[in-house]
């Protein structure tokens, strides 16, 4: 098992050069919240003469990047040279994708925005996944590309691809950068838009021409955004009207998405929460923005939510939601969602109000501030006496939670369980660690068994189910937050998408600790086959466990980490602790679990959240005549 | 289906009309027509466009098309008070024999003779689209060789403006 150098040479040697050249004459705050209007934050320098790839880059740094992932190719390769002196740490990935997923991660696990760069043609596209991935769950993203020169557009010109057309209906924004001169404004208003507002990816496209074009730096630039005002203040009647309204429910549940988390907005949830005693679902983007152990949570909601969550929101008569939209994991068929619930719907994206599911309160604005002014609301009326009485509601749901709570039988055929090995990873690396998930069975079990007690702990590719996610944004996850513990929770399928990614986190010195949960299967889709599709294994077994290829201890060697392997229960603790005990390596933990398991609670595809299955064959009984 | 005529103000800049058109194919809705031009303001442009919908989904179309950054202002046009009109162009057969009778129908319909042939009349004409499909049934009659049309443009009646307010300084 050898240790690689966590830097190489060649790094530490140019971020020295940076350090020696500390010739930057814009102010560079670091560390702070989300970046706002630059206008507000940075002194202006006099003038600049320098390229339009000097403008890019002294932009950058105006805007306080402090990192940014990519891979350097033909049209970007401009920008790369005035890079070279930058404070910006650039990180070279193994492939787009990876940048595209770092620069998520790094941006759920810090709240700042992320920024990627490739190069036009395939580099390019190679980002179209992970933009389409942080436009569903709104992740403020910086994707910037080079293009081939601005005579050649158009042409068919050697990687050429047309990202800002390819790209339309995956940002939030995009811009075809015409002149070198627009450069600050354009990437002013690129971070403004990801930021504010409902956050999302914004890409920027630079011909190379106007890279090498002489321009004049300025800064900062003046924001031309006439089409752009999202509404952050909600409307002070539609939030007393919320407030009415929950004072007279009697089955109402708070409804918490991932707009809570965005929008800081945790303190007052819990504070709104405590304050009125009403039932806390969140959804799967939302974990983390109340905590696990809170005896009013009763757990997630959605496809494989708890029953008490599912059911919660089903026979609710109140459904206050917060930043979340209605999405067609929670709600099942739309058409028998919640059937007697009035809704209170808050978002910042006056679009998602209505779009799903009709809302009898429509409320448009920021959580934080649509939080903090309901708990003034309700505060109101409880002082005139207005208070519900809940607990009937709460006897219900409590009963529930006791006759189904989240659990998981041992494998018949003596494998370890992947349960088990969520549980013990929980329990052992702590709630202030971050947790990072791929997409599929392995993710769902470490949404339940994993307890989540603090906000930006759970990072997922929740709206696209992107496989590959997990280790890339495990990588921009642990470079926003060093001094944080961060594990990468895998499937043996997810993982051979993105693993590669591994190699970069040890030669930059990124220790990540991947747990790779591997069954040796595409595992949710081989639990569709056995539910639907009467057990028939379409190419689902990836040949992990029969043929050991890929060995993910030789690979994770290969790459440049520390791999380790746990076969049975007995391993499970010493296996991650040892994990915990390496801090100057990334560690892979190839943990190889039994195929058959599945995941349960599961509303499946398509029908009622009536017909919620507690296990396979085991529907909860609801005591209809309570309601 | 009920048609709502919408009137969105825009950042005159290159790919616009691609992120409109964009969004309705993308999201399903059903353009019925579009029309774009240039404002009193040069930096502001303006789509009009006609929508095939419910009124719920058009609230769909209005809110989505509301997030696209370069999109300033929109406004849905009450047709009792809002004027609207396209334009028509129409190459007739009209013969010796029968160009007296479609001079006739020409000038009922308060529309022009643009264009003469011996065998042909071009003839332009602007309306409502129910004048316009008046006009064309019966010009039918006679044959009709070639024709085109625009999008309906509207504009509000009375001396208010939705292009006035801070909204729209200039881009």
């Amino acid at each position: 098992m050898t240790r690689p150098t966590p830097e190489t040479l060649a790094n530490s040697a140019r971020r020295a050069r940076a350090a020696a050249e500390p010739l930057r004459d814009v102010d560079r705050p670091r560390g702070a919240a989300t970046p706002t209007v630059p206008a507000v934050r940075t002194p202006a320098p006099a003038p600049a003469h320098v390229s339009g790839a000097g403008s890019l880059v002294r932009s950058l740094e105006a805007l306080g990047v402090e990192v940014i992932f990519g891979i350097p190719g033909g049209s970007i390769l401009p920008a790369y040279d005035p890079l070279y002196d930058s404070t910006v740490r650039h990180i070279l990935v193994r492939h787009e994708q990876g940048a595209g997923h770092a620069a998520t991660g790094y941006a759920q696990a810090t709240g700042r925005v992320g920024v990627c760069v490739a190069t036009s043609g395939p580099g390019a596209t190679n980002l179209v996944t992970p933009i389409a991935d942080a436009h569903m769950d709104s992740v403020p993203l910086v994707a910037i590309t080079g293009q081939v020169a601005r005579p050649s557009i158009g042409t068919d010109a050697f990687q050429e691809a047309d990202i800002q057309g390819i790209t339309l209906p995956i940002t939030k924004h995009n811009f075809l950068v015409q002149s070198a001169e627009e450069l600050p404004r354009v990437l002013a208003e690129a971070f403004h838009l990801a930021a504010t507002g409902r956050p999302g990816p914004v890409l920027v496209d630079i011909p190379k021409d106007v890279l090498q074009a002489s321009t004049v730096f300025a800064w900062p630039p003046t924001l031309d955004l006439p089409g752009y005002r999202p509404t952050l203040h909600p409307h002070g009647k539609q939030i007393r009207e919320a407030a009415r309204l929950m004072a007279i429910a009697r089955r109402p549940v708070l409804y918490v998405g991932g707009g809570v988390l965005k929008a800081g907005a945790t303190d007052g949830l819990r504070r709104l929460a405590e304050l009125t005693g009403i039932p806390v679902v969140t959804t799967l983007m939302a974990l983390g923005a109340f905590p696990d152990s809170h005896p009013q949570h009763l757990g997630m909601t959605g496809m494989h939510g708890t029953v008490a969550a599912v059911y919660g929101l089903q026979k609710a008569d109140l459904i206050i939601a917060l930043g979340a939209r209605f999405d067609d994991r929670v709600t099942g068929k739309l058409d028998s969602f919640a059937p007697d619930a009035s809704v209170v719907h808050a978002d910042i994206d006056p679009a998602e109000i209505g779009k799903n599911r009709h809302a009898d309160v429509p409320i448009v604005g920021d959580a934080r501030h649509v939080i903090d002014e309901l708990v003034g609301a309700v505060t109101t009326e409880q002082s005139a006496g207005h208070r519900p009485d809940l607990d009937d509601w709460w006897s219900q749901l409590q009963e529930l939670r006791k006759r189904y709570p989240l659990g998981y039988d041992e494998p018949a055929d003596g494998t370890l369980s992947p349960q088990y090995v969520l549980s013990r990873l929980g329990e052992i690396v702590g709630p202030e660690a971050v947790y990072v998930a791929g997409v599929g069975q392995h993710q769902m079990w470490a949404s339940q068994f994993i307890s989540y007690e603090k906000p930006c702990t759970w990072l997922n590719s929740g709206g696209l189910g992107t496989m590959g996610y997990a280790v890339p944004a495990a990588m921009g996850a642990k470079v926003g937050r060093p001094e944080t513990v961060v594990w990468g929770i895998d499937g043996d399928g997810c993982f051979q998408m993105t693993s590669q990614e591994l190699a970069t986190c040890a030669l930059e010195g990124i220790p990540v600790k991947i747990a790779v949960i591997n069954n040796g299967n595409l595992g949710m889709v081989r639990q569709w086959q056995t539910l639907f599709y009467g057990e028939r294994y379409s190419n689902t077994d990836l040949g992990t466990h029969k043929h050991r290829i890929p060995d993910f201890v030789k690979l994770a060697e290969a790459l440049g980490c520390v791999g380790l392997r746990c076969e049975t229960a007995e391993d499970v603790d010493q296996t991650i602790e040892a994990a915990m005990s390496i801090n100057d390596a990334p560690v892979v933990i190839d943990f190889v679990v039994g195929k058959d398991a599945m995941v349960w609670p599961m509303v499946a595809a398509g029908t009622s959240n009536d017909e919620i299955m507690f296990a396979r064959g085991v529907r909860p009984v609801f005591d209809e005549d309570e309601v | 289906m009920t048609m709502h005529t919408l009137s969105v103000l825009v950042e005159n800049k290159p790919g616009v009309l691609a992120r409109v058109s964009g969004l309705f194919s993308r999201r399903g809705f059903n353009i019925g027509s579009l029309a774009v031009g240039e404002t009193e303001n040069p930096d502001v442009s303006r789509i009009t466009i006609v929508v095939n919908a419910e009124s719920s989904p058009l609230e769909q179309v209005t809110k989505q098309l509301n997030k696209l950054v370069n999109v300033i202002k929109i406004v849905e046009l009450d047709p009792q008070v809002s004027v609207a009109r396209e334009l028509l162009l129409v190459k007739v057969r009209a013969d010796r024999s029968a160009r007296g009778q479609v001079l006739e129908t020409v000038n009922v319909f308060r529309a022009r003779v643009v264009d003469v042939a011996p065998e042909t009349l071009t003839i332009e004409a602007t309306g409502t689209p129910d004048k316009l499909a008046a006009l064309l049934r019966d010009l039918e009659v006679f044959g009709i060789k070639e024709m085109v049309q625009s999008g309906t443009v509207a504009i509000g009646r009375g001396s208010r403006s939705i292009t006035a307010g801070p909204a729209l300084r200039a881009a």
